[in-house]
């Protein structure tokens, strides 16, 4: 088990992980970013998990291979590209940033995210933005160019959930069920079809405002730049726009 | 709906103490009393009173007595008056009974039933009031062993961090939301003071608390609320809320009427809305799972401090403990059947979960058993009354406790159980503002210092009448207790002997 750092003497660090222990690469990526790395690539990822994790920098870091569960939790200003799939977890708590996804990302992803932007070029797992949130002008996105599996923005409180459905065929009909289960806060916008029975009965559908519209193609427009789509053409398409229908969901529940 | 509950508690007002200078209106949030301008009198309302004893305590004149309602029902074992009231409530309110404070049902509290020990002639007692005195307690996982360099005699063992404590009595989790900022900072300056740690639940911790963090335990729960890198950077350890006593394998709703542009803002959600902690982390459903979360924030905070897993004691605790230890738990924190909150179901308050004697003593029997005692401190939760059930907690297996309930009560709670409602009329269990201000932490944090000055001594005291100089010699020393009024089975569990043996 050998890690390979190499600096080409300027910003940019390059660090073959292999068989390396999520500690010591944090360790590894901790130490370049104190020396004031921009960029980092790590190379021949399998599987570590927490890389990133509260990292205070601003610098870009390139994921070859496949990083493990809890990417970026508590990211803070990083930015995180990974060529290939993330796993479970993938943003979860995380405040400030951006992770990008080549490829799948696995179950609850971008849990309880406060705050930055997860684009995922394809489909996401289970519970994908739960209990998402947002405060005044801190609102995470989560945007997904496929689509989602069950629970899909469970409790979320706030925060944006994008599924553009592009890797949908045939009925063009999302396959999710229980889409927004609790939701009390924030907003989740469907490209192609859902039926009513896929919803949660806390969510109610609703027309796009300018404003909504504004919102969708400033985050299209990003995802399709990440991802070399053309925004123009995604956005011609329909989109459907999922809101809570109560702030108390379980306002009602309670005798004092 | 007209109400058939009736008062459950009778104002008496002395007419010849009685001056109508109205201070009971204005102290009452419930609207029990009310000046009638016209006859210049203070009328009872007492369908609205909740025994709190706000009104009677600032009487200037000692002019009011609140008592319970002697109103009987027809004698009935099986119908007894809180059963037939709780219909009526739900007759009339249609929802889950909601309830605040710890289990109040007549289960064996065993602290009572649990005697220390005294040296008496073969070994002489310490009178701590001349000889030192050692209370400090270190939280966090320790080594299986040391070993030191022979040269310079230093010790060569990596130490895991470890969390200092000056007595072995912390504040429990109570959220901004659940209690209002005057009560969080009178814990916190308390805590400053007396060298503990208060918790600050998972309600995120205010910015004018940030001063205080290195006296705070911050919680990681499953609505994740006020959590991001400065929170976890600034507490002294960090905890992961998986259960609590008062509500074992359910979540936790702060009703929207609750949140507060304050809260809002410390909570990171809107104001108005309900903040939702779900039942379950959706990251852990396994001690896989747990270790993960562990791990991420140890990750996330470099290895620079312990991390607490806070559960319920349940059926299984003994089990599970050793799985969140092997997880990687350097403390782990039991809360049991009496442990208390601001808002719970009431089914599940007063019918889920053991009591914490029986957990701390099994969890402590399986972690020595296997080997992995040394790995976890264990804070035990749950209704803790006095210093005695603290010392017998620690000779039991413990090595800290968390006291809620007993802190609220020195800064004026009267357990009146009406912390859900908002309407604490002490100030305490509220965020509204003019409530809150009942509380003043200058004063707040006087007496919740003066109350573990008091624990204190008396620990010493205790401990020093058992011959022992060190609470550390205490911890799990279960032959320094003796059961009285146990079966054999209790005797069992508790790994105490009966009195006389």
């Amino acid at each position: 088990m050998t890690t390979n750092i190499s600096s080409n003497g300027g910003s940019t660090v390059r660090i073959d992980v292999n068989g390396t222990h999520y500690r010591e690469l944090n360790g590894l990526i901790r130490e370049a970013v104190a020396d004031g790395a921009q960029r980092i690539d790590l190379h021949d990822v399998h599987g570590q998990r927490y890389i990133a994790t509260n990292l205070r920098t601003e610098a870009e870091i390139h994921i070859h291979g496949t990083p493990g569960n809890d990417l970026g939790a508590f990211l803070d200003g990083s930015r995180l590209i990974v060529h290939g799939n993330a796993q479970d977890g993938c943003g979860n708590t995380m405040n400030e940033g951006e992770i990008i996804v080549h490829g799948h990302a696995g179950d609850i992803t971008g849990l309880s995210a406060r705050g930055g932007r997860i684009f995922v070029r394809e489909d996401v797992g289970y519970r994908a933005a739960i209990h998402m949130k947002e405060y005044e002008e801190k609102r995470p996105a989560l945007v997904i160019g496929g689509t989602a599996q069950d629970f899909l923005g469970e409790y979320m409180a706030g925060g944006i959930v994008v599924a553009l459905g592009l890797t949908l065929n045939g009925e063009n009909c999302h396959k999710a069920s229980f889409v927004g289960t609790g939701m009390h806060g924030g907003v989740i916008y469907l490209r192609g079809h859902i039926n009513e029975h896929q919803l949660g009965k806390d969510v109610g559908v609703s027309k796009l405002t300018r404003k909504d519209r504004t919102i969708l193609r400033d985050l299209v427009t990003q995802f399709a730049a990440h991802f070399g789509y053309d925004a123009e053409e995604i956005l011609a398409s329909r989109f459907i726009k999922l809101v809570p229908l109560h702030l108390r969901p379980y306002g009602r529940l309670y005798t004092c | 709906m007209k109400t058939y509950l009736p008062p459950r508690f009778v104002i008496d007002r002395y007419a010849e103490r009685c001056i109508a200078c109205q201070v009971c209106v204005r102290q009452c949030s419930f609207d029990a009393h009310a000046y009638d301008g016209e006859d210049d009198e203070i009328r009872s309302y007492e369908k609205n009173c909740v025994g709190c004893h706000r009104c009677s305590v600032f009487c200037p004149t000692q002019a009011l007595n609140i008592r319970l309602n002697p109103l009987s029902y027809r004698p009935n074992v099986n119908w007894q008056p809180e059963f037939i009231e709780d219909i009526i409530r739900q007759s009339e309110g249609g929802g889950v009974l909601l309830t605040g404070m710890g289990n109040d049902k007549p289960y064996r509290v065993y602290w009572d039933h649990l005697l220390l020990n005294a040296s008496q002639v073969t070994n002489p007692s310490i009178d701590p009031l001349r000889e030192p005195m050692e209370l400090k307690t270190f939280l966090g996982r320790k080594p299986d062993r040391v070993e030191l360099d022979p040269a310079s005699l230093s010790l060569k063992t990596q130490l895991a961090p470890q969390v200092a404590i000056d007595v072995p009595v912390l504040f429990s989790a109570m959220s901004y939301g659940a209690i209002n900022l005057n009560v969080q900072e009178s814990l916190a300056r308390a805590a400053t003071e007396a060298g503990t740690l208060f918790n600050v639940g998972e309600g995120g911790l205010h910015q004018t608390l940030y001063k205080y963090a290195n006296n705070a335990i911050v919680q990681v729960a499953s609505g994740r609320f006020g959590v991001h890198p400065e929170y976890l950077d600034v507490a002294r350890f960090i905890e992961i809320k998986i259960g609590q006593g008062a509500k074992p394998g359910i979540g936790g709703h702060l009703p929207g009427g609750k949140v507060s542009e304050d809260v809002a803002e410390t909570r990171m959600i809107p104001a108005g809305t309900d903040a939702l902690s779900p039942a379950p982390q959706h990251d852990i459903y396994s001690i896989e799972d747990l270790a993960q979360l562990i791990y991420a924030l140890k990750e996330a905070t470099n290895y620079t401090k312990p991390v607490c897993v806070k559960i319920a004691a349940v059926h299984n605790s003994a089990a599970i403990a050793s799985g969140m230890v092997r997880a990687g738990a350097d403390i782990i924190a039991l809360d049991g059947l009496r442990g208390s909150t601001g808002a719970a179901p009431k089914m599940i308050r007063d019918n889920v979960g053991i009591p914490i004697e029986l957990a701390i003593a099994s969890v402590d029997t399986r972690l020595r058993e296997e080997g992995i005692r040394n790995q976890a401190s264990i804070i035990a939760a749950g209704g803790f009354r006095n210093s005695a059930d603290v010392v017998k907690a620690i000779a039991l297996g413990a090595d800290a406790v968390y006291i809620g309930t007993a802190a609220l009560i020195a800064l004026g709670c009267t357990v009146c159980q009406q912390c859900p409602t908002g309407k604490c009329a002490w100030g305490i269990a509220t965020t509204d503002p003019i409530l809150s201000k009942r509380v003043n932490p200058d004063i707040g944090a006087r007496r919740v210092v003066n109350l573990l000055r008091g624990w204190s001594l008396e620990i010493k005291e205790m401990l020093g009448g058992m011959g022992i100089n060190a609470l550390e010699s205490l911890r799990g020393n279960r032959l320094h207790l003796r059961g009285v009024d146990l079966t054999d089975g209790e005797l069992d569990v508790l790994g105490v002997r009966l009195a006389g043996r």
